[in-house]
């Protein structure tokens, strides 16, 4: 039963072996000139002004998730789009109440002032 | 016809609880005493003509169940809430009711300076209710609802002076130790619904002699749990340190609850369970040498006391004791005969206390009283004539019923049991009359501002009353001759139990298992009544009594120098009177353990972990930023963890 | 092609699943068009739950199953059902004058208690591991809001944050317990795993073991089984406190329902591996839920560390899981509602804005200005420790005489030195109310709503307690 493993095997220790000895060859044959500046964060050869660790405005997050949530649910159109025969006058009403049931989501963020960016 | 009125008899006390607890800063004093001790008299009322009711049927017929709805079925399961009305269950109601309604009217007269007054009467009917919910119960459950009823009223009136810290606490002391008790009650409850498939009183105990194998495992045990329910509720040994410290409840509740009637319950409820007593020769011996032990026991610790009330509440668990005494030997009559002149002179011995602490102002200890018979006559004399009859002197009612507990004691038990009995005798006429003497006698030591004063009427009345039963109570049992015992005759149905066909029935269930059953004819042949025994014994405890008066004459009228010349620097001696430790050694050993415990429980686990993050900080600004550093440093994946630990072990168990 | 046809679904008995997610969606739509008064939600969302209670008890032949098995109408999802809309229906009543004094304006708070009743109907009724997750999903996200919902209250967002972190820990192994018992089953259908295992169609018995020790881990969490407990106090301090009793009440019964159904409708043959599983757990939940409880001086903590202990309680009709088990579990949870919803209306009621009152010195002396209320109070904690003839009695009586008929003796006493021990709490409680002296003035505004509550908790606690046959035999009907 092993034996069927066997190809898979070797390819994963060989795919390990190529990254891992990539990674490896490279700082170890790679030229290294350290100095402060080098050491930087690299900003287009400016020095840097701000700490890079900044807090984000959540609106930000807001619409991210705004948009994960309705993006994930349009894509249950595509399945129905192309059951849409088979399915019937069933799947039809079901999409219907779904897209209503998606309209009343937009309309509570909508008014609850979720895609107002001021 | 009369019998049908049975529902009302708790009702009364229900209603007068209902008006005065939520009315009675309303409707006045008067009107709540009226309404609280009226409810009772009219209990006392109805039970009488249900007494009479039950006499006018015919003997084989009086047993009168009244079922009043289905309490809960759940399958084969079903529990009625109904009563039970027959001769035992009866002579209870009559003497709780009857003795009820005398302390209440005292009552009246003796908490009329308390601002809640209505609260008290409140109580006391709530109590009345489940006390007689307990006894006239047709199953155990309803038992059982009656017995945490009594418990609950005993925790409230126990702290009814809550300003008291000792008060309180002897409340909760009552409670938790009542519960310890109450739980065994219960398991024995539901061990007989495994068995039986029920809980009534007559099915279980129609059902007993055929399920049930004589001294089989199974009725030893149900017997044993349900006599440990019988000692938390009744203050036995080793369950008995709960009532000297209720003594901190005012006294018309230590006399009702405290010595009439609550702490007979475990009593009644032993010898409504006789049934399965009879099958449990192990359990009878336990019930009798607890009994007998806490006879003797309690009787020493009294001998020390300097509380007037204590060495009351140390001598009704040394009375108790008797009772189990006597059931223990299977002499049942003789435990609900000395229940009932016990509640007589020990109503009476309470309220005369209660009346000479009134007469002090408060005063409880003996060593500023004496010399009080002279101001208080009607106290005096109805004090000592309750004296003599726990004593035992003839012809009071005390002397009849112990007598009869020591002789069926030598005759049914042995003589071990017969000299804890005697020796209990002894110590009770000297601690109670070292109590009678250093009231009422002897050199006033009465504090000089004090100018003691005898009762009002309302709390002399019920005094005197109860004193006269006291003394003729003993005719309810007038012993030597059959058929002059009109308890015994009375009872004598309800303790009937067909032992031959028992031991049959258990034979039969042995030889199902293959096993071989013992020959136990011995226990079929009938006790031989002896005259010449029980006459000699009559005279021996007699005698008893007068030589305990006598040595508590000697000490406390004679010489009072003797006794302390005696007790001075006696380990022994001091031992007793820290009643042997006994609290201490509750509190090392169960109490603190568990405290402990919890608190370790709440520092460790809880408060670091949990309040340390919430409580301490949560009203400040920084609250925030702390929080959210001490959030980083992981109190959630503290609990993870804690998760992740729970997962392994569960995973190691399983395995 | 062939057209697919649509899995039967009887509309009839799903109706109030329906019922309450049209209400919930109301309430969220109408709560867009109203200003700051918020009263019309209320009317809304009690009129659901009062249309779903009713919906529920529409008479069919039960048991009706929908969704290719995955979700069943019995007498348990029924009963269930109901206590779900009744305390419901009692949060939203107690919320009301809670939400006014304490400046809650948020009309969401309405619509996720619908929505969560609507996760715990589906919980109550799913036999299949997929609907009972999404159950417990949808629950659980309402909980999570529903107990930050004072955003402006750090204890508040703390009692989400913590409980949705750990939550979702929990989550983790309760999807992975489901993943292996499917893996090892072929099925995800309560009914298929069970015949799965009768048959010896189990790949890989390893596997299923722990798949069980993790589903137990999962709904442990939920709730709040010692050691998987530790958010409780916490979150039901934090959270404002007609959400903890809702919290305490409703989620904890649909969890309670969808495990007892797992246990004993999956894998009732492999009970010898988990009967001793749940025994530990239900000792130790008992044992650290009574004695965590009593050296707490807050009552919300109180109350927290007591529920626990009643899951150790409840944890053994599921280990009993016999049919008179089952009724006692549901018994237990409708007297649970009425005591819970009693207690935590007077401790509303106590609270005044800006200070909650919770620490339990501050009940001194109620017993003397308000002496109606310490007495409720009283009773509902007497019949929280469980003192006849109280309801609280009755439900102890049953879950232990069910366990006891399954020979489980230890457990029992275990279970009533408990019930013993926890009276010392509660009569701490009382001591404080009847026996102190007050230590501050009460000033509390008698708001007729939460005093509606408690009128009816208290009857309810009485009634269950000294006529409990009527619901027992609508529990039993099975």
């Amino acid at each position: 039963m092993l034996e069927s493993y066997l190809g898979a095997g070797i390819m994963m220790l060989m795919a390990i072996g190529i990254a891992g000895g990539m990674v490896v060859m490279t700082s170890m044959l790679g030229p290294k000139r350290e100095f402060a500046d080098k050491m930087e964060p690299f900003e287009c050869g400016e020095s840097p002004i701000v700490s890079p660790h900044q807090r984000f405005s959540v609106k930000f997050y807001l619409v991210a998730v705004l948009f994960v949530l309705f993006d994930i649910e349009a894509v249950f159109f595509f399945p129905w789009a192309i059951l849409f025969k088979q399915l019937g006058m069933f799947g039809f009403i079901e999409m219907l109440l779904f897209i209503l049931i998606l309209g009343v989501g937009l309309l509570y963020v909508w008014k609850r002032g979720g895609l107002d960016w001021e | 016809m009369l019998l049908k009125l049975t529902g009302l008899v708790p009702l009364f006390p229900l209603i007068g609880c209902i008006i005065n607890g939520f009315l009675g800063l309303r409707i006045g004093k008067n009107a709540v005493g009226l309404i609280g001790a009226g409810a009772v008299g009219l209990s006392f009322l109805t039970t009488l003509f249900i007494f009479a009711g039950l006499v006018m049927t015919p003997v084989e017929e009086r047993v009168f169940e009244q079922v009043l709805f289905t309490w809960m079925s759940a399958g084969d399961f079903a529990v009625d809430f109904g009563f039970q009305i027959d001769p035992l269950s009866m002579t209870m109601m009559l003497f709780v009711t009857g003795v009820g309604f005398l302390i209440h009217v005292y009552s009246i007269g003796y908490m009329h300076e308390e601002y809640s007054f209505y609260r008290f009467f409140a109580y006391l009917n709530l109590f009345m209710f489940s006390m007689l919910l307990l006894i006239m119960g047709n199953n155990f459950l309803l038992m059982f609802i009656g017995w945490e009823g009594v418990g609950c009223c005993s925790y409230f009136l126990i702290g009814y002076y809550f300003e008291k810290k000792s008060a309180c606490d002897a409340g909760t002391k009552a409670f938790v130790m009542n519960r310890v008790g109450d739980f065994a009650f219960l398991l024995a409850v539901m061990y007989i619904f495994n068995i039986f498939g029920s809980i009534d009183f007559t099915t279980v105990f129609h059902a007993a002699p055929e399920k049930l194998i004589y001294d089989g495992e199974t009725v030893t045990i149900i017997t044993l749990l349900l006599f440990v329910g019988a000692c938390g509720k009744s203050a036995q040994i080793p369950l008995y340190t709960w009532l000297p410290d209720a003594m901190e409840g005012p006294t018309p509740v230590s006399a009702l609850i405290h010595a009439a009637t609550m702490v007979t319950a475990g009593v009644y409820m032993v010898v409504r369970c006789n049934a399965l007593f009879a099958l449990a020769p192990l359990s009878m011996t336990t019930v009798a040498f607890v009994g007998g032990g806490t006879a003797v026991f309690a009787a020493t610790i009294g001998m020390t006391q300097f509380d007037i009330k204590r060495v009351l509440a140390y001598s009704t668990v040394s009375q108790i004791g008797y009772m189990f005494l006597a059931v223990g030997v299977g002499a049942y009559t003789a435990a609900i005969f000395h229940m009932v002149t016990h509640a007589f002179f020990k109503a009476c011995l309470f309220l005369g206390s209660g009346s000479v602490i009134h007469g002090l102002h408060g005063e409880q200890d003996m060593r500023k009283m004496g010399a009080l018979k002279d101001h208080m006559p009607i106290t005096f004399i109805t004090f000592f004539v309750s004296t003599l009859a726990i004593a035992g002197i003839f012809p009071l009612s005390g002397f009849f019923s112990k007598d009869e507990i020591l002789y069926h004691a030598l005759m049914d038990g042995n003589v071990i049991l017969w000299g804890m009995g005697i020796t209990g005798a002894l110590l009770t006429a000297f601690y109670m009359f070292r109590l009678v003497f250093m009231t009422f006698f002897g050199e006033s030591r009465v504090d000089p501002h004090v100018h003691p004063h005898e009762s009002p009427k309302v709390m002399t009345v019920p005094l005197v009353i109860l004193a006269g039963l006291a003394f003729f109570g003993g005719a309810l049992g007038i012993p030597l001759f059959h058929g002059w015992h009109v308890l015994h005759n009375w009872l004598e149905p309800v303790f009937h139990f067909d032992m031959a066909s028992a031991l049959e029935h258990s034979a039969h269930l042995l030889h199902e298992q293959g096993k071989h059953a013992p020959s136990l004819t011995h226990l079929l042949e009938p006790a031989e009544h002896n005259l010449w025994v029980e006459v000699a014994l009559m005279a021996l405890s007699f005698s008893i009594a007068v030589a305990g008066i006598f040595g508590a004459y000697m000490c406390y009228i004679k010489m009072p120098h003797l006794p302390a010349s005696f007790t001075k620097g006696q380990w022994g001696y001091d031992l007793v009177k820290n009643k042997y430790e006994v609290d201490e050694l509750y509190d090392e050993t169960i109490v603190k353990p568990t405290l402990e415990g919890s608190t370790l429980l709440w520092k460790e686990v809880d408060a670091k972990g949990i309040d340390g993050s919430v409580n301490g900080t949560a009203k400040t600004l920084g609250w925030l930023s702390n929080h959210a550093r001490t959030f980083q440093s992981g109190f959630v994946r503290n609990y993870a963890l804690f998760m992740v630990v729970g997962f392994i072990s569960l995973l190691i168990i399983s395995l | 092609m062939e057209p697919i046809t649509a899995p039967a679904i009887d509309l009839v008995s799903l109706a109030p699943v329906l019922v309450l997610s049209v209400f919930g969606i109301m309430v969220l739509v109408t709560d867009l068009f109203i200003g700051k008064d918020k009263s019309v939600l209320v009317f809304i969302s009690l009129t659901g739950l009062l249309m779903g209670a009713i919906s529920s008890l529409a008479k069919y032949n039960l048991p009706v199953h929908s969704f290719n098995g995955a979700y069943i109408v019995d007498h348990l999802s029924v009963f269930f059902t109901f206590i779900f809309c009744i305390s419901s229906a009692l949060a939203i009543l107690v919320s009301v004058d809670f939400n006014k004094r304490e400046g809650i304006k948020v009309g969401e708070y309405y619509s996720l208690i619908l929505f969560c009743t609507v996760g715990m109907v589906l919980l109550a009724s799913a036999t299949d591991m997929i609907m009972i997750f999404l159950g417990i999903e949808i629950v659980s996200i309402s909980l999570y809001v529903l107990a930050g919902i004072r955003r402006n209250d750090p204890k508040s967002n703390e009692a989400a944050l913590k409980y949705f972190l750990l939550g979702a820990f929990a989550t983790g192994f309760l999807l992975y317990g489901m993943t292996l018992l499917y893996g090892s089953t072929g099925s995800t259908k309560l009914v298929m795993i069970a015949s799965a295992i009768r048959n010896g169609g189990v790949a890989s018995e390893p596997l299923l073991l722990m798949g069980v020790v993790l589903l137990i881990i999962g709904l442990g969490f939920k709730v709040a089984a010692v050691p998987f407990h530790m958010w409780a106090p916490d979150v039901y301090q934090g959270a404002p406190t007609p959400v903890t009793a809702f919290m305490a009440v409703g989620p904890k019964a649909a969890s309670l329902a969808a495990f007892y159904r797992i246990f004993s409708e999956a894998i009732p043959q492999l009970s010898p591996s988990w009967e001793i599983l749940l025994c530990v757990v239900s000792v130790i939940t008992m044992f650290v839920g009574n004695l965590g409880a009593i050296m707490q001086t807050n009552i919300k903590r109180l109350l927290a560390f007591s529920s626990v202990a009643h899951v150790g309680y409840l944890i053994i009709a599921i280990i009993a899981k016999n049919s008179l088990s089952s009724s006692a579990l549901m018994f237990y949870m409708l007297t649970y509602a009425f005591m819970i919803f009693g207690t935590f209306g007077i401790v509303i009621l106590l609270g005044r804005k800006g200070d909650e009152n919770l620490e339990i010195e501050n009940y001194s002396g109620l017993a003397y200005k308000h002496p109606v209320l310490a007495l409720s109070m009283t009773i509902f904690l007497l019949s929280l420790g469980g003192l006849p003839p109280l309801a609280g009695f009755v439900a102890k009586f049953f879950v232990f005489s069910a366990a006891l008929k399954e020979g489980f003796l230890i457990l029992v006493i275990i279970a009533v030195l408990n019930s013993a021990v926890s009276l010392y709490y509660y009569l701490k409680v009382i001591v404080f109310m009847y026996m102190k002296d007050p230590v501050k003035e009460f000033d509390i505004t008698l708001s007729p709503m939460t005093l509606f509550v408690i009128a009816i908790s208290i009857f309810g606690t009485i009634q269950l307690g000294i006529f409990p046959d009527s619901i027992i035999a609508l529990a039993q009907a099975n």
